[in-house]
């Protein structure tokens, strides 16, 4: 005859420790006792046992104490038996919890593991539903899940620590967790409560939705993370059948489409962003004129000869900016050779300034054009092309480092200074240029030549000249700026 | 355009965040909300709350901030000469859901990243919002895991480490040759330049003052990078060299490695294959055998032909068939250091075989209960009353475990 232990289903624990420590105590052997939770069936013969008082000392190795402390929740009618069996030998056997060769313990160890597996999958698969007031100062949630193990008093703790700000509720169909205004409790076969649809969820399998990537099913891999014993809880789940169907379709629909053009909005997306991130070339100084030969940064290289660097001392305390080369300069490919270079040419001697001192560049390094019958128009380089090009511009910038910098008409003061507004207004005035140096701003020799009125013409070349010579008289008394780095 | 709804943002924004395969959420500081001030907590070990049918857990919200983008990455769906559908969420609408998904208990926390726009600066300071509201006015104490932008300023990065438990940058690609080529804007010295400032701001957070005064905590969670395998021509050998630079260079916690795999709209530069989801398999098992398990690049790298690994049978039992002379391996006898390389013997294993031999002498059977894979191991291990005779040095014990020949159909 053996003698019965009903354990409570709740507050399973601490009964089982008190029994345990008591029935070891008294000495009284695993098969005269059987242990049961009150669920399984009872023996023919069976008498409930009445639990010893403890009367001696019992040590146990720290590991069975954790190990057990899993076990119990094991859903397997004989995890206390098999517990109570294992601590019996466990009193002459010391060495016992470290063998893991050993037959009881190691079908006690997959146990364990099953119920760590099974607290580990409902901390991940309880999805809570908002079942009272969202703008409460104490928001109530609750939730339906079905555990393998009795696993719900083992997991609470956990519960308790994450969601401590709110109310929530876990409900089972063996025990349930309540947790209202940060106290826990349980309570034993509460039936499953109707819960009211939840916004959120609608999202959340969105989110589940999108968040897969059909070109790499493994349906294998999710089930054994997954397994579908979960799915009726879960909202996102009901998603599953219908994204592995249409996986393969999917995959095949991407590989199968053709290569798109992108769209309108791309080039002027970069455009805007190269112009936000201001910046010059920089490499080896020998290496500017192949660098400069093959930039493609805007689509004025596609009809031009070549791109026409600068030209002067790399030492000149004065550069002259211009626009960009015209016809013959796209030739030539050196700066201020065509008409409006002999305009300059002129005026610069009667300002007293030697050519081969000076710097002459462009702000924009490819001749941009119309066709008009045989010839090439010149037109005007848009904003987008001048920020292109100050990327050499401010190479140049920084290779010279010339004491002032003077910017020949509307593009030269965009490219200098950002603004190309009002050149006759701002002429002959010193300006703060974005590489950090002094700009003198005049007007371009071009617009000197499509001026029709003679007298205009030489009250602008006056202009002009007294730029010059203005420009050369403060380079030269500058010293040289310091040395900051420009763009 | 049409104002787009809620769920229509959340569709295009998560989908656009898909090819980030991180998602873990473990390692960071031990917190909870038991003082009932807060919502969540971290208690070390991550929980993986769903899984997709493509096998990858759903353990953190993973988001973009927008799909917008100023860049133009070859391999990306949200580049900008992609065609793909915008959208943008607002600082709230990315908090609000952050938090809702995680009082339901969907998610760990939120892994932010973003398509660049208008700056990297810019950009940055809208996640580094997001990040700060979350902990500031919400008192979020879950995981976030926030992807920095290589060249956001040093502020921004260093208030984006104190919020969140991980940061990240992509490597991108194994090579800078590749970078260059598929990721114009992206440049790979400011890449490594950015991993390098937060191992030393990980490592400044670490160091207490004189006083005994520990200054505020660095990405807890640490740093980790993601580099896209099968989009350029890079071997294996390439990339599990880089990973190892990366490791002992940044002191990263994870490299993950991401098959290139097919997108909506692809860009004519990079026509498409089909995922190599096996070469990725096989990378993250050389990758661990680097990092747990002892072995040198050069033993992996050795026995793959051609620098790419053998994809019909996992590296370590590669190296074992190419190494039988150090086999079969007495497991009664033998050193924690030669176990840990015996084929089916993981580092749990090899624990419970040191921890079981103090007390008496293993069997086959003693082996399978302690939960090694004996039909990798039986043939490199000899164990009381077990020997694998001539087993070890069979001409057919590698057809023994790589997958049958596939027989050509005929027409």
């Amino acid at each position: 005859m053996t003698g019965r232990v009903t354990l409570p289903r709740i507050g399973t624990e601490a009964a089982w420790r008190r029994a345990a420590r008591g029935f070891l105590s008294a000495g009284v052997p695993p098969d005269a006792l059987r242990w049961t939770d009150g669920e399984a069936p009872q023996g023919l013969f069976d008498t409930e046992a009445e639990v010893p008082e403890v009367n001696r000392e019992i040590r146990v190795p720290r590991a069975f104490a954790a190990m057990s402390s899993a076990v119990i929740w094991h859903s397997d009618a004989d995890r206390f038996d098999r517990l109570y069996a294992f601590l019996w030998r466990l009193q002459r056997e010391p060495g016992l919890m470290r063998d893991r060769g050993d037959p009881a313990l190691a079908h006690l160890r997959r146990m364990e593991k099953a119920v760590h597996r099974c607290k580990h999958k409902m901390k991940a698969f309880v999805r809570f539903r908002e079942i009272g007031d969202p703008e409460a100062t104490r928001r109530s949630f609750a939730a339906w899940f079905e555990p393998t193990h009795h696993t719900v008093e083992f997991t609470a703790t956990f519960f308790s620590r994450r969601f401590a700000d709110m109310d929530w509720r876990i409900f089972t169909p063996d025990v349930s967790a309540i947790f209202e205004d940060g106290q826990l409790r349980f309570l034993l076969d509460a039936p499953r409560p109707e819960m009211p649809e939840d916004a959120s969820e609608g999202l959340w399998v969105t989110y589940f939705r999108n968040i897969f990537n059909p070109a790499r099913l493994k349906v294998q891999a999710m089930q054994s993370e997954m397994p579908k014993k979960y799915w009726h809880n879960m909202p996102e789940a009901a998603a599953i059948p219908e994204l592995i169907a249409e996986a393969p379709a999917r995959a095949r629909a991407m590989a199968a489409a053709a290569p798109t053009l992108p769209p309108l909005r791309t080039a002027r997306v970069q455009r805007a962003a190269e112009a936000l991130a201001p910046d010059h070339w920089s490499g080896p100084q020998d290496g500017f004129a192949a660098a400069l030969a093959g930039c493609t940064r805007c689509p004025l290289h596609h009809g031009a000869t070549q791109a026409v660097p600068g030209d002067g001392p790399a030492t000149a305390a004065l550069m002259i900016v211009g626009e960009q080369p015209g016809d013959l300069e796209d030739l030539q490919g050196r700066p201020f050779v065509g008409p409006a270079g002999q305009v300059l040419d002129a005026a610069l001697q009667a300002a007293g300034v030697p050519r081969a001192e000076v710097y002459l560049t462009n702000a924009v390094k490819h001749f941009k054009y119309v066709t008009r019958g045989k010839r090439r128009i010149h037109q005007r380089p848009n904003t987008s092309e001048v920020h292109h090009c100050r990327w050499w511009l401010e190479a140049e910038l920084a290779r010279v480092r010339p004491r002032l910098v003077l910017a020949l008409g509307a593009t030269a003061a965009l490219a200098l200074t950002g603004d190309g507004a009002g050149v006759m207004r701002r002429r002959g005035t010193l300006e703060r240029g974005r590489h950090g140096g002094d700009v003198l701003l005049s007007l371009h020799p071009a617009h000197i030549l499509r001026t029709p009125d003679a007298a205009e013409q030489d009250r602008l070349r006056a202009d002009l000249v007294a730029d010059l010579a203005a420009a050369h008289r403060i380079a030269s008394e500058r010293q040289a700026l310091p040395a900051t780095e420009t763009g | 355009m049409a104002r787009l709804s809620m769920k229509e943002k959340l569709a295009i924004l998560s989908d656009a965040a898909k090819y980030d395969a991180s998602c873990a959420s473990s390692g960071s500081t031990k917190r909870d909300s038991r003082d009932g001030k807060g919502l969540g907590s971290n208690e070390g070990s991550g929980i993986c709350h769903a899984y997709a049918p493509d096998g990858r857990c759903i353990s953190l919200l993973k988001i973009l901030k927008t799909n917008f983008c100023i860049y133009d990455c070859a391999y990306c769906i949200n580049r900008v000469s992609s065609n793909v559908q915008r959208a943008r969420f607002s600082v709230e609408e990315v908090v609000t859901l952050t938090i809702e998904f995680y009082r339901r208990n969907y998610i760990e926390g939120l892994f932010l990243s973003s398509g660049i726009i208008r700056s990297p600066d810019a950009t940055m300071a809208d996640m580094v919002r997001i990040a700060r509201k979350l902990r500031e006015e919400e008192s979020f104490r879950g995981y976030i895991h926030l992807k920095t932008i290589p060249d956001a300023a040093p502020e921004l990065i260093e208030e984006a480490g104190r919020l969140a438990d991980r940061i990240s940058i992509n490597v991108e690609l194994p090579t800078d040759a590749s970078v260059k080529q598929h990721a114009p804007e992206k440049s790979p010295d400011q890449i490594r330049k950015a991993m390098a400032d937060v191992r030393l701001r990980r490592q400044a957070a670490k160091d207490r003052s004189h006083t005994g005064k520990r200054p505020p905590r660095f990405a807890p969670a640490g740093q980790s990078t993601q580099v896209i395998v099968g989009a350029d021509g890079a071997n294996d050998a390439t990339i599990l060299g880089q990973s190892t630079r990366l490791y002992g260079s940044y002191g990263l916690k994870r490299v993950y490695y991401s098959a290139f795999s097919p997108i909506p709209d692809s860009s004519s530069r990079l026509p498409l294959v089909s995922p190599p989801l096996q070469r990725e398999h096989r990378l993250y098992q050389a990758d661990w055998l680097l990092r747990f398990y002892d072995f040198q690049l050069d033993e992996i790298t050795g026995v793959a032909p051609g620098g790419n690994l053998d994809l019909e049978v996992d590296p370590k039992l590669a190296w074992a068939l190419a190494n039988r002379a150090q086999f079969p391996v007495d497991v009664n006898r033998a050193p924690r250091e030669m176990l840990l390389r015996v084929p089916g013997f993981g580092v749990k294993t090899v624990n419970r075989i040191l921890g079981t031999r103090r007390h008496r002498a293993l069997r086959y059977d003693d082996l399978l209960r302690i939960g090694a894979s004996m039909k990798k191991a039986r043939a490199f291990v000899s164990a009381q009353g077990w020997s694998p005779g001539g087993l070890t040095d069979s001409a057919d014990l590698r057809a023994r475990f790589a997958p049958p020949p596939e027989q050509l159909s005929l027409f």
